[in-house]
């Protein structure tokens, strides 16, 4: 497939991409925020693991008559960068729950209003 | 042989305790096991140091598999100096952390914090170890992960918004260099930095290296708070607990300059990042707005914690500045002022973990007079303020001179003005609090106090001490800056 839809990939990452960080940066609610965080990451993701294809090649096991294979390394990667990802993701989870102990809210408008008035 | 696997003791030695110390739990043995880890990685690191003078750069291979399949551990002067100033920093403020940390974390939480400062510590030391590009992207998370928990311990709850802050604005940084590193991993098919420097040149006239230029360097540049991307950065240092700001802002922001110069200088090369892209302009620019409107704001900060915060950011832009020049002597410069930055910071915020310890507050108001009841912590903040001004005989004052010195070499005259001129401005801000704590009467109703414990003064006198050494005899540090800012132009032997 050739034309502007030919690398199609990487126009679902970048729309999952703009997608993640326009919720970080517009929505108050901090979960949310860490939601569209994890989103962002995972289209990083997305685009590691689609730049392995290679074209007409099958998953990276030997085999007889088979000698050509997608490249495994960006799998590897990105399963070490999924963990990073699962502990930023449970980190800010769980900064948001003791913010909601302190602040009785996960509102980050409201959470400003306190901090001015402390 | 032990001395071939420094390279790789330097990292896992604080990643192997970590976990103790965690088992140690609230008792006083985990801050002991961490005490012993901080020393003996500053041991190594000094052996480390010798070493690569003597003998040259340490490359280790992980695994006994080569460089480029393996992931190499690859220490030149540049990163041993690095590592060396990280390790002091930690030994210095292990020492004195057992009576802040028992006065501002509660006991049970004590197990985790210790645990949580050394896998940091790790983060931090395998940064400027490794010579894998992934591979400092995984240490880079390491040590903004667990530096985030390190804030949120701070004692107000602002500290858990401060954190909040830091981790989203840190981990859009850190995607955007894993974003960056994927696209040269597309175009090269490595990721092993020296290999990527050679395999580079043949592709760099493509816009997906053009692009992951531009997402690596703003991804380190969040992780390094350059103006105007700073903004985790106040209320991260100003909440988190005395001794967790002490150790951030001595060693994270640091390391980020290193990641900087890793990738402008080692991967993309010199030629690609300053003639190609233009790099060198553009933050001239931001240093030079980061180290006169930082310094401004810190004149009008009543919270010293805070102050201190902004001029952070203010002298990162000293050390941009230097690096922007992309001379030998500008990037010896920014090396020199980045060993001297975290020596002066870090005995600030001892200073203010002191103050805190027996006042309560950081708060302006609440110093006056303060110099009569702890005399030996205000001195520590007076010759450390000199040395962030950059009075001679102070440390501050080689930074400044080499500084200026590199940039009267670059013909730019008009930047050592604003150079001076922002030191000026910390004269004002460093200026205030030496008049409330010295000049100023104290509050009638103001609770009398005592000095803070010895435990508590030596490390601080300690980092003091060797900010004083450097004011008298810097031959010792701006050689080793000189020959790995050499190393990283590619004016030395590689």
């Amino acid at each position: 497939m050739q034309g502007p839809l030919g690398l199609y990939n990487y126009w679902i990452v970048i729309v999952l991409m703009m997608t993640g960080f326009y919720i970080v940066i517009a929505r108050p609610n901090l979960i949310k925020k860490i939601v569209g965080l994890f989103v962002f990451q995972t289209s990083v993701f997305i685009f590691f693991i689609t730049m392995a294809k290679v074209e007409d090649g099958t998953a990276p096991i030997i085999q007889e008559g088979v000698n050509l294979y997608s490249n495994p390394l960006p799998h590897v990667l990105i399963l070490t960068a999924i963990v990073v990802s699962l502990a930023t993701t449970a980190l800010g989870l769980a900064l948001v729950v003791r913010i909601r102990e302190s602040y009785g809210t996960i509102n980050e408008d409201d959470i400003h209003v306190q901090d001015e008035a402390s | 042989m032990l001395t071939e696997n420094l390279v790789a003791l330097q990292v896992v030695v604080p990643l192997i305790f970590a976990p103790v110390c965690l088992l140690l739990g609230k008792s006083r043995h985990a801050w002991a096991c961490a005490l012993t880890v901080s020393w003996l990685a500053l041991g190594i690191a000094t052996l480390l140091v010798t070493r690569v003078a003597t003998i040259g750069t340490q490359s280790y291979a992980i695994g006994a598999w080569a460089a480029p399949i393996g992931i190499e551990y690859r220490v030149d002067m540049a990163g041993a100096l690095i590592i060396f100033i990280i390790a002091a920093i930690g030994a210095m403020v292990m020492s004195y952390a057992r009576r802040s940390i028992e006065h501002e974390i509660a006991a049970e939480n004590s197990g985790y914090f210790y645990a949580c400062y050394l896998l940091c510590l790790t983060g931090l030391l395998g940064i400027a170890a490794t010579g894998d590009a992934f591979n400092m992207f995984v240490f880079l998370e390491i040590s903004s992960l667990s530096s985030y928990v390190l804030i949120s311990l701070g004692t107000t709850r602002r500290a858990l918004t401060a954190a909040f802050q830091y981790l989203v604005m840190g981990t859009i940084g850190a995607t955007f260099i894993l974003i960056g590193v994927g696209m040269l991993y597309m175009m090269t098919g490595t990721l092993n930095m020296m290999d990527l420097a050679q395999r580079l040149p043949g592709v760099d006239d493509t816009r997906t290296i053009r692009v992951a230029f531009a997402f690596v360097t703003i991804g380190v540049s969040i992780k390094l708070a350059l103006f105007p991307l700073h903004l985790w950065l106040p209320n991260a240092y100003t909440f988190a607990p005395s001794v967790v700001s002490a150790f951030v802002a001595a060693t994270a922001t640091k390391v980020g300059i290193y990641v900087l110069l890793r990738f402008f200088f080692t991967v993309f090369g010199i030629h690609f990042s300053f003639v190609a892209m233009h790099v060198g302009e553009i933050l001239m620019v931001l240093a030079v707005v980061a180290m006169l409107v930082a310094s401004l704001v810190a004149i009008f900060q009543d919270n010293i914690k805070r102050m201190l915060a902004y001029s952070s950011v203010a002298q990162i832009g000293y050390m941009i500045l230097g690096i922007s020049l992309a001379t030998s002597a500008g990037v010896t410069a920014g090396m020199i002022h980045l060993f001297n930055h975290a020596l002066i910071k870090c005995a600030l915020f001892l200073c203010m973990g002191n103050i805190f310890l027996r006042l309560g507050s950081v708060e302006l108001h609440d110093l006056r007079g303060l110099a009569q009841q702890m005399p030996w912590t205000m001195a520590v903040f007076v010759i450390g303020g000199l040395s962030l001004i950059g009075v001679p005989l102070t440390s501050g004052f080689i930074s400044k001179w080499y500084l200026v010195s590199a940039v009267l070499d670059a013909g730019l005259w008009p930047l050592a003005v604003l150079i001076l001129l922002a030191s000026l401005f910390a004269l004002i801000y460093i200026g205030r609090v030496v008049e409330a704590a010295y000049f100023s009467k104290p509050d009638p109703t103001a609770k009398k106090v005592r000095e803070a414990p010895a435990s508590m003064l030596i490390p601080a006198w300690l980092l003091i001490g060797a900010n004083l050494y450097i004011g008298v005899d810097a031959s010792l540090l701006a050689g080793i800056a000189r020959q790995g800012a050499d190393i990283l132009i590619g004016a030395g032997v590689p």
